[in-house]
Formats: structure tokens, C-alpha cells, sequence
């Protein structure tokens, strides 16, 4: 049990995947205009990786590994999570079409989210059992949104605010994000 | 001639992939924080570009419309694989420091943009093109923003001591934050450039 607490504030805080990793900045920084649409987007994302470590880390144990083809996980990785979006977006759209019109522009988009691809790596790479990846996604999803929120909220902020010319729009950005990492920064002991 | 040299230096600076258009950010401003990994980064994704574009330009007439993502991404998913296998045979302390940025190169949105946006209208030689000046416009801010990090956070160049014994190295910039503060200066040194290379000024005037 302590250990899966640990994966959990691991993937949420100390080692933010945004933040600290620096996986899946294209979201963080196209997505993050208002912070409706940034929670629009975490949601989808967070719903598929989930959905995708589960897929995945089954297909690595049950299939990959008895038939000795390990090789083969990124490419077998990237089209189950290219497939899953693609099924999750049939399913939303026959099953509950008020979801998919909010999740739906989203859902395509995941499909070269680096986090998604990311995670279900790391899952195999650190040996977790299918109880640790589960916890271990979830924290990485809750720790997308964060940076998501974060960084949405503090765009409305500066969108008055006096920048000088040349750090005007994507600079100005990555000057906030810097930042928000020197704070996260203060998280790393939280774990012994 | 001159169509081929401006698809060529488009990459450069005016379209330059990481600065102005913001694309393949992910697997990118992570590696930057020592001036070997900017290499090995630059070289496996420059590599994985140029296969792809080459390869889906010379097949572009008889892939079909419909299925020409899962494909892309198949071609793209092959050549990753190989540069990840050959990097842990030959490179392993390379592919170590790396880790799950090999991989990722396989979502880096410059080769899925590219791929679909130009390799699969145009022929063979265009596409070489223009995957090679995107690889320039790639390694200047890659490897220039390793170099800053490395040579302020840890007074070497690919672990020779260039600052004197007495520099006090700032560990700020081999650290996340330094990253992205980093990043930022580089993006907008990139706009400056575009700017004086388009005759334009900050007003948007020419």
C-alpha cells in the first residue's frame, strides 16, 4: 500500500509529467488558451491513457513476452492507443453524443499525445504489476491536468500584463513554465 | 533550383519547426541538458525524418487516401524501432541517458506534420529537401540550447572543462526550470531572427 501512494504522488507532483519531464508540451502549450478547453482536454486525455496502459500492459504480459517479440512494443503501442482513440470515438459518439460534443474535437488529437505513449512505456520499463501501472497513469493523468489548469489560469492573468515586445506570445509561455517548475521543484523531497 | 533552395531554407529559421511553428516540443527540451545527448537526439530524429519523408514520398501514388495515417505512422513506428535497437547496441550510455525519449520519437508531431503536409503531395527529391533544411532548423536550436545548458550548469562541452577551475557551475539550468527558461530565450531569439530575415519589426510592419 505505501508503495502505490508513493507512485501516486511520484507521478503527480514530484515528477509532474509536464513539468518536470517535459512530455506532452505540444498540449500544454496549444491547449491552454482558456481553462475550459484545457479541462476539456485532460479529461479525454486522462480517459484514454487509462483505457490505454490497461490495453497495453495485458497485450505486453499475455502476448509480447510469451512469443518473444519485445521489439515490437512501440510499434504495437502506437496502434492500439491510434485504435483505442478511434473505438472511444465511435462508442461516444452512438453511446453518449452530449460527452462527445464536448470530448470529441479533443479525441484525435491524442493520438500523437506523447504522455499516452509515454506512460504506457514507462508501465513495462518499471516492471509494475497491473495494480501499479493502473495507479501510476492515474497520477500521471491528474498530474497532466494540474500543469493544464495551471498554466491556463495564469494565461488569462497575463493577457492584460505589459510583456516587452520580443518575449511577447510562445516566449512569455515558457518563462511562466519556468517558473511553475521552480515551484514543483520544492516538491522533491517530498519522498524519502 | 530556386524552388528547391527555398524549400531547403525554409526550415531554417522562418518555418523553423521547434520555434515558430511549436511542433515535436516533447521529446525535445527534455534531452537538451548535456551537449551528447543533443546530438544523439538530433541524429536519431533527423534520421527517422529523412527516412520517412523519403519513403512515403515514393509511395505517395499508391497509398490510399482513407488509411494513409495508420500507415504514416507504421513507416514512422519502423524506422523509431531501428534507431532505438541500433542506439542500445552501439550508443548504450546514450540510449540510457535518453530513455523514453527514443521512443517518443514515434509521436514527435514535425514528423507526422511533415509527412502528411508535404511528403505526400510532392516527389523524392523535394521531400529530401525539405526534411533535411526542417534537420537543420532542428539541430541549431537543439544543440545551441544544450550547449548554453551544459556550458552554464556544468562548465563543460561534451565533458571537457571549457570555464575556468574557479566557475561556480549554476545548477538551475540543467534543471527543468532552466530548461524551459532556456527554451524561452531561444524562441525568441528565433522570432528576432525571422523578423530581420522577413525585413519586418516588432510592429508588424515591413
Amino acid at each position: 500500500m505505501p508503495k502505490l501512494l508513493e507512485i501516486l504522488l511520484a507521478s503527480l507532483l514530484i515528477n509532474n509529467i509536464v513539468i518536470m519531464r517535459f512530455i506532452a508540451l505540444c498540449p500544454y502549450i496549444g491547449m491552454t488558451n482558456d481553462v475550459k478547453q484545457s479541462i476539456g482536454m485532460s479529461i479525454a486525455v486522462s480517459f484514454v491513457m487509462v483505457l490505454a496502459s490497461t490495453v497495453t500492459w495485458f497485450l505486453y504480459n499475455i502476448v509480447l513476452v510469451p512469443l518473444d517479440l519485445k521489439f515490437l512494443q512501440i510499434l504495437v503501442f502506437i496502434l492500439i492507443i491510434a485504435s483505442l482513440v478511434q473505438l472511444v470515438e465511435f462508442y461516444l459518439k452512438k453511446a453518449a453524443p452530449a460527452l462527445y460534443m464536448a470530448m470529441g474535437i479533443y479525441l484525435p488529437l491524442i493520438t500523437t499525445n506523447c504522455a499516452i505513449l509515454a506512460v504506457t512505456l514507462d508501465n513495462i520499463s518499471e516492471n509494475y504489476t497491473f495494480i501499479q501501472s493502473i495507479v501510476y497513469s492515474l497520477g500521471t493523468a491528474a498530474g497532466f491536468m494540474l500543469a493544464m489548469i495551471l498554466l491556463a489560469g495564469l494565461r488569462q492573468r497575463i493577457r492584460t500584463s505589459a510583456i516587452p515586445h520580443f518575449m511577447r506570445g510562445n516566449p512569455i509561455l515558457f518563462v511562466l513554465s519556468s517558473l511553475i517548475a521552480t515551484a514543483f521543484m520544492g516538491f522533491a523531497g517530498l519522498i524519502k | 533550383m530556386n524552388k528547391a533552395l527555398s524549400i531547403f531554407l525554409r526550415g531554417i529559421v522562418i518555418e523553423n519547426p521547434l520555434a515558430i511553428i511549436m511542433i515535436g516540443l516533447c521529446s525535445s527540451v527534455a534531452v537538451t541538458t548535456s551537449v551528447a545527448n543533443g546530438i544523439g537526439m538530433t541524429a536519431g530524429m533527423v534520421f527517422v525524418l529523412l527516412c520517412s519523408e523519403l519513403i512515403i514520398s515514393l509511395f505517395r501514388k499508391v497509398i490510399p487516401g482513407n488509411i494513409r495515417m495508420p500507415i504514416f505512422i507504421v513507416v514512422i513506428a519502423a524506422f523509431t524501432t531501428m534507431v532505438d535497437i541500433i542506439m542500445q547496441a552501439y550508443f548504450p550510455d546514450l540510449s540510457e541517458a535518453m530513455g523514453v525519449f527514443i521512443p517518443l520519437i514515434v509521436v514527435n508531431c514535425i514528423i507526422m506534420g511533415r509527412v502528411e503536409a508535404f511528403a505526400s503531395r510532392e516527389n523524392a527529391g523535394h521531400a529530401v529537401l525539405d526534411a533535411l533544411g526542417m534537420g537543420v532548423g532542428y539541430a541549431w536550436v537543439l544543440i545551441g540550447m544544450s550547449v548554453v545548458r551544459e556550458l552554464l550548469g556544468n562548465g563543460t562541452i561534451l565533458g571537457f572543462q571549457i570555464m575556468p577551475e574557479s566557475y561556480q557551475p549554476v545548477l538551475f539550468f540543467v534543471l527543468p526550470p532552466g530548461g524551459f527558461l532556456v527554451f524561452a530565450l531561444f524562441i525568441a531569439l528565433n522570432i528576432a531572427l525571422k523578423k530581420l530575415w522577413l525585413g519586418q519589426d516588432y510592429k508588424g510592419g515591413k
